[in-house]
C-alpha cells in the first residue's frame, strides 16, 4: 500500500473520530433533556411542532409496546404518502420530463425500501422520478427513516439505563422523533449543502439542459435539487441516489472534497451513537470497548479493500493495462471507477458505506475484485460495524448479550449486562432478533438461484452471478441498499420478494429489540459482585468480537465460498500463467 | 387507538411539509443565489452557446481532440451507469482486448506498452469527464500532429488544466476533457486569427 493511500485512510478516520466523541456528548444531551447550545433557536420550533401534533401525546411516557406501535403507525403512513405520490407522479407538479407514474411492483418496493433506510433502488432516478417525486418521496422519508432507526436506539438505550416507573422509561417515540428531526439532521443538511453546491453539485429546479456538443449533436442532461438530496443520504445513512449512478455521477458527487465530505456525514451519527450510548447508560469504558472492537473491524476492511482494489487483477493485467500506480497515473482495477476519486477514495467510499449501511456507492460494486466486493458483502452479513443509524449498534449489542451469555455459562458466573441479568426471555429475543438476519438473506437468495424468473435477473453468470443474488438480499436484509447492479432487480419477482426482505429486516428485528428493551427496563438492577462478569474490558471486547466473526462466518461461510472465494480463485488459475501484454 | 392515529398523521404530515418540501425549496433558493454557476450544473459555453457540463462527459471523435474515458451508456446523461461487468468476466476481456485494439490501429506506436487503467477501462457513472495526466500526455503526441502545433505548446496546455488531488494527498490528479478541448480550441483560433493578421 502507498504512502499515499495510508494516509488518506488514517487522516479520514481520525477526523470521523475527533468529530463523533464531542458529537456523542451532544447527542446524549439531546436525549437527556439537558440544555444544549442549539436550544434557543430550536425550541420554539419543537413547542410548534409540538403543539401540532398533539401536546397531550408528546407528554406522556411509553413502554416498549407503545414506542413501537406509534413508531409502526408513523412509518405505515408514511410509506403510503410516499406509495400514493409515486403512483400518482404523472399528476403531481414539478414533472418537466414528463415520467408517467411509477408502477405498483416498483412503487411498493420503493416506498419499502426508503421508508426503512434501505434505499434499495431498482429504478434510475433520472429516468423515472420527477422533481417531486425527488422531493417529497425520496428526500422527505430519508429524514423519517433515519430518525426512526435512531430513535430505536435510544429508547433501547434508555431502557438499559436506571429504572424508572416499572418500565414505562423508554421515553416519547414523538418527541425523539422531532428532536432527532430538528437537532441531529435539520441543521447540518442546512450548512453543508451549499458546500456540496460550491464543489458542483446542482441545485435547481429545472430538470434538463440541452447542450450544443463540441463536436455537433445535442446531450441532454438532467439535473434538479440534488445537492441538498446528497447531505441527508449520508447524513441519514439512507444511500439513494437522485441519479442511476448514485455518487458515482459527477454531480451527486463532483471532487475529492465532496467525495471526502460525504464520507465523513456517513461516519459521523453511526459512531456518535456509540459514544453517547456510554454516557446515557453512565458506563463510558464499555462504550469505548464496543468502540475499539467496532473500529478495528472498519480499519481492517477498509485496508483490504483498499489495497484489493489498488493490486488489481491478472485479467486487467493481461489486457495491458497499468497495474502500478506510477505518474500521473493510479493503476490498479479501474473498471466502475471515477478518475477523480482514484482507487483509494473509491475503496474507501464504498467500505464505509456497506460498514455504516448507507448503500451509496462512488463507484460499481459489481466490478469490484473479488476481495475488494466480498469486504463490503461481509460487512453487510455481520450488519454491525458500527451499522446503520440506530441499528448497528443494537445488532452489536445483541452480540453483546450473547457474549456474556455464553461467556457466562463458560467461566461459571452469572450473566449480567449493566446491572441488569441476562435470563431466558432475553436470550431467547436476542436470538430473535439475530436470527431474522441470516433467515431472510439465505432462504430468497437460495430460492431466486434455482427458479427461471430469478436466474434471468443475473448480469454476470458463475460464481459471480451467484454473488449478485446473494449480495441483493444481503443489502435489502441489512437495509443498506448498495447493489451488485449487474442484477436487475426491477422485475415482479425482485421487487415483491426484496421489498418483503426489507420490511422484515427492518421491523422484525426492531420489535424483538424493543420488547427486549422492555424485558430489560422492567428488571430490578442487580448489585456487582465478584461473581458479576465484567463486560467493559478489553478482555471481553475480545470475545465479543469473536463472538461476532464465529457467528457471522458459521452463517454465511459456505455463501461465501461458492461466490466470492471461488471467483477469486477461478480469475487467478485462469489468468495467472498468462500475464505479459499481447 | 384514533388519538394515536391521529398524532402520526399529523406527525406524517408536518414532517413531510418540512422536510420533502420546505428544505429542498429553500436550499434552491439559497443557492440559487449563492452559486447560481455551480447550482444550474456548471456550464461551459463557446462562442454564446452552452456546449455542454464540465461535469459531464461527452463524446469526441478524430485524432484532433482529447478523448474521454470509454462510457457503458454511450455517454448519455440520461441513463447513467457502469458496465457492472464482474471482475472475472470473460465479456470485459473481450471489451478491454477490442478497445485497446482499436487504439492500436490508429496509434500502432502504442504496440507493446501498458496503457493507463482509464483510458480502456469504462467509468462508474459512465460520464466520467475527467482523464489521468498520463492518459492526456499520451493522447497529447497526436493530438499535437494533428493539429500541426508544437508538442510543447499541447503539453503546456494540458499542465495548465491538471487538477491536483485536494490538499495534494485525497483523490487523484485529472484533467477535464472538455476544458481541455475548449483551451485547445481557443489555440487554434488564436493561430487562425494571428494568420489572418500577418
Amino acid at each position: 500500500m502507498s504512502p499515499g493511500a495510508f494516509w488518506q485512510i488514517v487522516l479520514e478516520l481520525l477526523v470521523a473520530g475527533a468529530i463523533s466523541v464531542p458529537f456523542g456528548h451532544y447527542l446524549a444531551r439531546v436525549f437527556q433533556d439537558q440544555k444544549t447550545i442549539l436550544d434557543p433557536v430550536l425550541d420554539p420550533v419543537d413547542r410548534l411542532i409540538y403543539r401540532l401534533i398533539g401536546r397531550d401525546v408528546v407528554d406522556q411516557a411509553m413502554d416498549w409496546k407503545g414506542y413501537a406501535a406509534n413508531m409502526l403507525l408513523t412509518n405505515l403512513l408514511m410509506g403510503l404518502l410516499i406509495y400514493t405520490i409515486l403512483s400518482w407522479q404523472g399528476h403531481l407538479p414539478w414533472n418537466p420530463l414528463h415520467f408517467p407514474d411509477v408502477g405498483p411492483f416498483l412503487a411498493f418496493n420503493t416506498a419499502a425500501s426508503f421508508i426503512t433506510n434501505t434505499n434499495w433502488q431498482n429504478y434510475g432516478g433520472e429516468s423515472t422520478l420527477s422533481l417531486f417525486s425527488q422531493m417529497a418521496a425520496i428526500t422527505f422519508p430519508m429524514f423519517t427513516s433515519a430518525a426512526t432507526g435512531f430513535v430505536v436506539a435510544i429508547a433501547f438505550f434508555r431502557a438499559l439505563g436506571p429504572a424508572r416507573d416499572k418500565g414505562r422509561n423508554l421515553g416519547n417515540f414523538y418527541r425523539d422523533f422531532v428532536r432527532v428531526l430538528t437537532r441531529v439532521f435539520l441543521v447540518p443538511c442546512l450548512f453543508i449543502t451549499p458546500i456540496l453546491v460550491w464543489q458542483g453539485s446542482p441545485e435547481t429546479l429545472t430538470g434538463m439542459v440541452t447542450a450544443h456538443l463540441v463536436q455537433g449533436g445535442l446531450q441532454h442532461i438532467p439535473m434538479g435539487p440534488v445537492a441538498d438530496l446528497e447531505v441527508i443520504k449520508h447524513l441519514g445513512t439512507n444511500g439513494g441516489g437522485f441519479f442511476n449512478a448514485n455518487s458515482a455521477h459527477p454531480f451527486e458527487n463532483p471532487t475529492p472534497l465532496s467525495n471526502i465530505i460525504e464520507t465523513l456525514l456517513m461516519m459521523v451519527t453511526p459512531m456518535a451513537l456509540v459514544v453517547a450510548f456510554g454516557r446515557m447508560v453512565g458506563n463510558p469504558k464499555l462504550a469505548r470497548v464496543m468502540y475499539g472492537v467496532m473500529g478495528s473491524m472498519l480499519v481492517a476492511a477498509l485496508f483490504i479493500a483498499v489495497a484489493a482494489e489498488q493490486r488489481g487483477t491478472p485479467l486487467l493485467a493481461h489486457a495491458g493495462i497499468m497495474q502500478h500506480a506510477g505518474a500521473g497515473q493510479m493503476g490498479g482495477n479501474m473498471v466502475g471507477k471515477e478518475v477523480r476519486f482514484g482507487i483509494t477514495q473509491s475503496a474507501i467510499f464504498d467500505t464505509v458505506s456497506t460498514a455504516f449501511t448507507t448503500g451509496s456507492v462512488n463507484s460499481m460494486l459489481d466490478s469490484y475484485t473479488p476481495i475488494g466486493g466480498m469486504v463490503s458483502l461481509v460487512q453487510m452479513m455481520l450488519n454491525c460495524v458500527f451499522g446503520g443509524k440506530g441499528v448497528g449498534i443494537l445488532n452489536f449489542l445483541m452480540y453483546g448479550l450473547f457474549a456474556v451469555f455464553i461467556a457466562g455459562l463458560m467461566v461459571g458466573r452469572t450473566p449480567e449486562f449493566l446491572g441488569k441479568k441476562i435470563e431466558k426471555r432475553e436470550i431467547v429475543l436476542a436470538s430473535l432478533a439475530l436470527l431474522v438476519h441470516p433467515l431472510i438473506i439465505l432462504v430468497p437468495a437460495a430460492w431466486s438461484l434455482t427458479v427461471p424468473y430469478g436466474v434471468s435477473s443475473l448480469g454476470n453468470t458463475g460464481p459471480h452471478g451467484l454473488s449478485e443474488v446473494l449480495y441483493a438480499f444481503t443489502s435489502a436484509a441489512a437495509n443498506n441498499g448498495s447493489a451488485f447492479a449487474g442484477l436487475n432487480g426491477n422485475t415482479p419477482w425482485y421487487n415483491v420478494s426484496l421489498g418483503l426482505v426489507i420490511l422484515f429486516g427492518r421491523y422484525a428485528s426492531i420489535i424483538f429489540m424493543l420488547a427486549l428493551g422492555g424485558s430489560l427496563a422492567a428488571k430490578p438492577p442487580v448489585q456487582e459482585t465478584v461473581g458479576t462478569l465484567k463486560t467493559d474490558t478489553v478482555l471481553f471486547g475480545g470475545f465479543w468480537f469473536a463472538t461476532v466473526v464465529v457467528v457471522g462466518a458459521l452463517t454465511f461461510f459456505p455463501g461465501l465460498v461458492l461466490g466470492p472465494i471461488a471467483e477469486f480463485f477461478a480469475l487467478y488459475a485462469h489468468h495467472g500463467a498468462l500475464g505479459g501484454v499481447r | 387507538m384514533s388519538r394515536i392515529f391521529g398524532a402520526a398523521l399529523r406527525l406524517t404530515v408536518v414532517s413531510w411539509v418540512v422536510f420533502g418540501l420546505g428544505y429542498p425549496l429553500l436550499e434552491v433558493g439559497v443557492n440559487q443565489l449563492a452559486f447560481p454557476a455551480a447550482a444550474n450544473g456548471s456550464l461551459a459555453r463557446f462562442g454564446g452557446r452552452v456546449v455542454g457540463s464540465r461535469l459531464i462527459e461527452q463524446r469526441f471523435t478524430g485524432a484532433g481532440w482529447f478523448h474521454g474515458r470509454p462510457s457503458a451508456v454511450h455517454m448519455n446523461a440520461r441513463s447513467s451507469g457502469g458496465s457492472n461487468i464482474g471482475p472475472s468476466s470473460a465479456l470485459l476481456a473481450r471489451h478491454l482486448a477490442a478497445r485497446r485494439a482499436r487504439l492500436l490501429a490508429r496509434h500502432p506506436g502504442l504496440a507493446g506498452r501498458r496503457l493507463p487503467a482509464d483510458m480502456i477501462t469504462s467509468s462508474g457513472s459512465g460520464l466520467d469527464p475527467d482523464i489521468t495526466p498520463a492518459n492526456a500526455y499520451l493522447q497529447a503526441r497526436w493530438v499535437a500532429r494533428a493539429r500541426g502545433l508544437p508538442l510543447a505548446a499541447v503539453r503546456r496546455l494540458v499542465a495548465r488544466h491538471e487538477r491536483r488531488p485536494w490538499l495534494g494527498l485525497f483523490g487523484q490528479a485529472r484533467v477535464d476533457v472538455l476544458s481541455l478541448n475548449l483551451g485547445l480550441a481557443r489555440i487554434m483560433a488564436k493561430a487562425r486569427y494571428a494568420r489572418m493578421v500577418r
